[in-house]
């Protein structure tokens, strides 16, 4: 498999990444870890006139907490999540989501920010993003700006990201009784179905709690019915059942080889009540 | 046993795999070679109207680009199919052409219509986007049932009903009395998916046309070289054998897959004398999706007769089998000789009918894929035993003690003949079975399942004992049955001055591990060392005319021929020996490497008699020098390993994920030369079996396009997929190979799946389900269990 | 369009003009001549092109040549140091881990970096370490007891 014909930059600093993408035109591409652009562009799915290298960019490489909030930058690989001890300690399920992404090899250059601004359907990230009310740290070269996870997955590849700017780290809510469940495609790893959930426990019972799904609809969604069901309850078997079946609520369940709608929703619950499990586990 | 022969001797080729000095095809380049890439058909079906190359001509860097009708304008035929079976009312087999490549209509998603070939790998696929061709679509079939009714699309135009043969063995009326008779009848519906095979290596060849010698080479993934010869030269490209060098370098895998004579290959060897240049050429995975032969796609209906005791009065199957588009070189034997004759499984079933009908589709050729034929009949054999246990309230182990074949060694008791024409040679199935109980523990294990099922956990037992035919094949036999190639093969041994010896093997190892086994074989029989020996395979000008590696026959066959010619060094060398010796041949024996007078301390070594044939200064007076000796083996008798395999599975009630929790393996394949070997021939079988039960299976859409052809969709096992397997044997050495060896290249693949599905039907008992559609994935599992039953 | 490379591989240092939509891959094997990185799918799905870069398992088919200048890469064939096999090479011969061979390069180089992670791995850790990578001769049960005897004599 052999891509079409592009140019090739290396950009040193944001700035120059920024005035590279002006120059090149409408039909250039940052890549990072290229884990998403790479295979597109070898079955020719796309065709970027230009790459810009932003690997080398300085200041999107590490992982940092600041009083209740992780920033994660936009370099930052899926094994450099998964093995970190900030991230595993303030937040444990996205750590987990990080480590179930793709394969060892893919996790060791799949990056954050590829891997958001890309919103693959099937993506782990944002069903985790998502959950933990991350916030997106978008930037261009007018300015940057930032967007909750909510807000930013917006349907099928598409995101509330500018085609100027870049994703240049995601920041991403303490919260330790959180976990990510996955039902992974057979064939792709990609996720099938995949439900981050972040609870606020007091005790034995749960004050509220934030889900998020990946994989199910065409963008990675928050059950709103099911954190409704789980908010006030004791975790019991019916707040459970509650929850699960409100899971797939109101969203459009794809169906492919994988996995029918129904069946899609069907697991949506299951992996809600495993993430929910998971994080009360966490507590 | 010999010093070597069955001892777990670590394997020889390794040496170079692991450090990536393997040589596979792609690995090799010529100077001044070109690149080719293919254009091949998006549709499944379509009418060429037009292909208009002159874009892809002009751009800088192409060298040349061939069309269909550059093909039938050469007059070239393409690849042939090596089996003929005819109607039952003793019309010839329909035979459609399969040209190189296509110049009227498009048969398959993939059917190549031009060949770019430019300087550079990079230009050629940039210049094989530019080849415009202009399609009429037309309406596919993709189903093998469906193909053959009236208004069905026609793949071939002389190709009625897209009917290939209709084709039955057995006595019909004699089983349809039975199930008359019957006092209980199981009866199975499935389809047996289409699979594709995945060596993780893409085919690929490097062609080169010497016009000084007007002499072709062809580096080629096949597994059989002289096969690839003898069909290309004689067949596709009317190129005399002395003019045609095929090399099989190291070959990554094959399973059936590079067994074919594909078009691709041929058309890479037609165009380097075109343009007089080397033809690189390698496919990438999605072409291999579409390129490469798929194995199976069987749509069956089976049923088996018992009495009131359990006893198997009768089995009957109806299949059809689609061939894909085209006939590839042994798929019409697929089916039928390798399928119809194993029906009667290793019980004593006194009735046997089978009918099959081969139909061509708009899908990708299906052929010989591991196991071939043997997975399809061991599948609908064993799912009836396991299915029909249940129904009769039977433990399946207890049914099948009922109803298998009484030992026999093939000896001192006659082989056995089946209801279907083939004779099994040696076989003790309930001592292997009870083998295979006793390392599993069956008692434990249904104790187990049990408590789990009565936790609300789904647990279950899978059971399949199965026999194969392998070591293809006796020449007479296979051509009396429409063979159109003899299935002998040949190797020979060349002793050197030293004592050191080269055998060259008419086999190709692509992972069998020859290069160790033979030389076990040989330096037991010469009494050397394994240092001693040197294996050679794969180059069609470097070994003798072999058929090559298939249908478990390397060791059987091969092996066979080898130590004819072992035994042809021992009797010159004795005669050698007994001249040096001053005795008669008669008074010597061989051992430990030397000859020996009997009863005395006189000998010769091995190596002196050797150095003596090449140089023969005092020498027998009409022995001619030298000690290189080359043999045929054509076999009495196909081989028939057999064995036990048991299966536990767990079923997610959440997900309706399969997990394979236990997996037992009781295999008899005869004498065992390398026990480390043969074991990793069993897991590797098993683990492709599992993948059919579980997660394989090539998904068609009715238009005939491959909706899973690639591997972020088609669901390749990992290794997170199994459990560690556990394997074990009896030695029911067969009777009439020298070596009393059997096969076992394929046995995991055909005992395993239907073990997979019965172990899942035995968790889903309580649930209703009888049967559901392979692969079982999480969602057809769940839809079962919350649709009681009917899913 | 070409595109200075400079990498060192297998502790040797390369400079060359590269087209930017060469893949890692496909200069490892027809720039460098370094044939034991194999391709066997075009989907970054079965692993046999795995090679270190920076010391980390990459799929040098998911990678331009030119992503990875500056970087240390090393390859199968740089497995060996001072004609000694590494732990996994003997252990793959050791267990039988490998049939055919085509796959065993990306998994050697997966498995050394699934070590170096965790000297100490589980079967099922192992297992899980192996998601990206495909053998079909195996079954994997013999390249899992590599990995083991690996761990066990590194």
């Amino acid at each position: 498999m052999i891509s079409y014909n592009f140019d090739y930059k290396v950009a040193s600093s944001m700035e120059e990444a920024f005035s590279m993408l002006a120059e090149a035109g409408d039909d250039a591409s940052f890549i990072a870890g290229g884990h998403s652009v790479v295979p597109a562009m070898k079955l020719r799915l796309s065709e970027p006139s230009t790459l810009i290298d932003i690997s080398k960019v300085p200041g999107m490489s590490d992982i940092s907490q600041d009083g209740d909030t992780v920033t994660i930058g936009g370099l930052v690989t899926h094994a450099e999540v998964a093995s970190s001890d900030v991230v595993n300690n303030a937040c444990p399920g996205l750590a987990e989501c990080a480590g179930v992404i793709g394969d060892p090899q893919v996790r060791n250059k799949g990056t954050m920010g590829g891997n958001v601004a890309h919103a693959d359907p099937g993506s782990d990230y944002p069903g985790a993003l998502v959950a933990f009310g991350a916030t997106i740290c978008l930037a261009s070269a007018s300015g940057s700006r930032e967007v909750s996870a909510e807000d930013y997955f917006t349907g099928l590849f598409e995101t509330a990201k500018e085609d100027d700017e870049m994703v240049t780290a995601v920041k991403v809510p303490a919260s330790s009784a959180s976990a990510y469940a996955k039902f992974p495609n057979p064939a792709s790893r990609y996720a099938v179905v995949g439900v981050g959930v972040s609870l606020n426990m007091n005790g034995g019972s749960c004050e509220s709690a934030s889900v998020g799904v990946t994989g199910a609809a065409d963008h990675a969604y928050r059950a709103s019915g099911s954190e409704s069901a789980l908010a006030g309850s004791d975790l019991g078997d019916d707040a459970l059942d509650a929850a699960a079946s409100a899971a797939a609520d109101g969203q459009d369940m794809m169906s492919d080889l994988a996995a029918s709608a129904d069946y899609r929703a069907h697991l949506c619950g299951v992996m809600l009540k495993r993430a929910v499990a998971a994080a009360k586990a966490r507590a | 046993m010999g010093k070597l022969v069955g001892q777990p001797i670590k394997r020889v080729e390794d040496n170079r795999f692991i450090k990536g000095e393997g040589k596979y095809t792609d690995d090799f380049n010529m100077p001044n070679q070109t690149f080719a890439v293919y254009v091949r058909s998006p549709h499944a079906h379509a009418k060429i109207n037009s292909v208009d190359t002159s874009a892809a001509e002009a751009m800088d860097g192409v060298v040349k680009v061939f069309t269909g009708q550059d093909i039938a304008d050469a007059g070239l035929a393409g690849s042939i199919c090596g089996w003929q079976v005819d109607f039952k009312n003793g019309d010839t087999m329909k035979e459609p052409p399969h040209p190189i490549m296509v110049a009227d209509k498009v048969r398959h998603v993939g059917d190549p219509v031009a060949m770019v070939i430019a300087e550079d790998k990079y230009t050629a696929r940039d210049a094989a986007e530019l080849v415009n061709v202009d399609y009429d679509v037309l309406g596919a079939i993709v189903d093998p049932k469906a193909a053959v009714e009236d208004g069905a699309a026609q793949v071939h135009d002389d190709v009625p009903n897209n009917t290939i043969y209709d084709w039955e063995l057995g006595d019909s009326a004699a089983t349809d009395a039975a199930f008359e008779n019957a006092h209980h009848v199981t009866s199975l519906s499935y389809h047996n998916q289409k699979l594709v095979p995945n060596a993780i290596e893409p085919r690929a060849a490097l062609a080169h046309y010497d016009a000084n010698e007007d002499k072709y080479t062809l580096y080629s993934t096949s597994q059989n070289p002289h096969l690839a010869r003898l069909v290309i030269g004689a067949f596709v490209l009317a190129i005399p054998e002395h003019k045609l060098r095929v090399i099989s370098p190291d070959v990554g895998g094959g399973f059936g897959s590079k067994i074919f004579v594909y078009n691709d290959e041929c058309g890479c060897l037609w165009a380097s004398k075109q343009i007089g240049r080397p033809v690189k050429w390698t496919a990438d995975r999605s072409e291999a999706f579409i390129t490469d032969c798929h194995g199976r796609d069987h749509v069956t209906d089976a049923q088996m007769a018992f009495d009131a005791d359990g006893n198997i009065t009768g089995l009957r199957t109806k299949t059809y089998a689609s061939m894909g588009a085209y006939l590839s070189n042994f798929s019409t034997c697929v089916p039928t000789y390798l399928h119809g004759t194993l029906m009667q499984g290793l019980y004593t079933t006194p009735a046997v009918h089978v009918d099959v009908t081969a139909v061509v589709t708009n899908t990708v050729p299906v052929d010989a894929y591991r196991g071939a034929g043997r997975p399809e009949a061991t599948y609908s054999i064993e799912r009836l035993m396991d299915t029909a246990a249940r129904e009769m309230g039977m433990d399946p182990t207890e049914l099948r003690r009922k109803n298998f074949i009484p030992a026999f060694d093939g000896v001192e008791q006659p082989g056995y003949q089946t209801q279907v024409a083939l004779q099994y040679d040696s076989g003790d199935y309930e001592t292997n079975m009870d083998k295979a109980l006793q390392v599993a523990d069956y008692e434990s294990l249904k104790a187990t399942r049990d408590k789990a099922k009565s936790e609300g956990r789904l647990v279950g037992i899978g059971f399949s004992t199965f026999i194969e035919a392998c070591g293809i094949a006796p020449s007479a036999v296979v051509g009396s049955l429409g063979a159109r190639v003899g299935l002998y093969d040949a190797a020979s041994i060349r002793v050197h001055p030293t004592g050191k010896v080269t055998i060259h093997s008419g086999a190709h190892a692509h992972g069998q591990g020859h290069e160790t086994t033979f030389a076990q074989v040989v330096a037991d029989a010469f009494g050397i060392g394994m240092d001693d020996v040197n294996v050679i395979h794969g180059d069609t000008e470097n070994v003798p005319f072999g058929m090559g590696t298939y249908g478990s026959r390397s060791l059987a066959v091969c092996g066979s021929a080898i130590m004819k010619s072992v035994d042809k060094v021992k009797e010159k060398g004795a005669r050698i020996a007994a001249h040096k010796l001053e005795c008669s041949p008669d008074d010597l024996e061989f051992a430990n490497g030397a000859w020996t007078v009997k009863g005395t301390d006189k000998s010769v070594g091995f190596g002196d008699v050797a150095l003596t044939a090449y140089v023969p200064h005092d020498y027998p007076a009409d022995e001619e020098p030298g000690l290189d000796f080359a043999s045929f083996y054509d076999p009495a008798n196909f081989v028939y390993p057999f064995g036990t395999h048991i299966c536990v599975v767990e079923v997610d009630k959440d997900t309706g994920e399969v997990d394979v929790t236990k997996y037992v393996a009781v295999d008899d394949c005869g004498n065992v030369i390398n026990p480390m070997i043969v074991d990793g021939q069993v897991h590797g079988g098993v683990a492709q079996g599992i993948g059919q039960a579980l997660y394989e299976g090539a998904v068609y859409d009715d238009d005939g396009q491959l909706l899973n052809g690639s591997m972020l969709d088609y669901t390749m096992p990992r290794a997170d997929n199994f459990p560690m397997f556990e394997t074990d044997k009896t030695e029911t050495p067969c009777p009439h190979n020298p070596l009393g060896v059997k096969g076992i290249g394929e046995a995991g693949t055909i005992a395993s799946t239907p073990a997979v599905v019965n172990a899942v039907m035995d968790a889903l008992s309580d649930y209703g389900v009888k049967d559901l559609q392979m692969p079982l994935t999480p969602e057809r599992v769940w839809s079962a269990m919350n649709s009681n039953g009917n899913a | 369009m070409g595109y200075t490379l400079k990498v060192n591989v297998n502790g040797k240092a390369q400079e060359d003009d590269v087209n930017p939509r060469v893949l890692l891959v496909d200069y490892i094997r027809e720039k460098l001549g370094l044939t034991g990185t194999h391709v066997g799918c075009d989907t970054s799905s079965c692993g046999a092109c795995t090679v270190h870069v920076d010391g980390k398992a990459v799929k040098s088919c998911t990678m331009f040549a030119v992503q990875a200048d500056g970087a240390d890469i090393t390859t199968i064939e740089g497995m060996c140091q001072n004609g000694e096999l590494h732990p996994l090479q003997a252990g793959f011969k050791e267990e039988h881990g490998l049939q055919c061979g085509f796959c065993t390069p990306g998994m050697i180089m997966a498995c050394a970096d699934l070590l170096e992670n965790n000297s100490n791995p589980s079967e099922d850790e192992i297992r899980h370490g192996l998601e990206g990578n495909f053998c079909r001769c195996t079954g994997y049960h013999n390249i899992v007891k590599a990995v083991q005897h690996a761990a066990e004599n590194g």
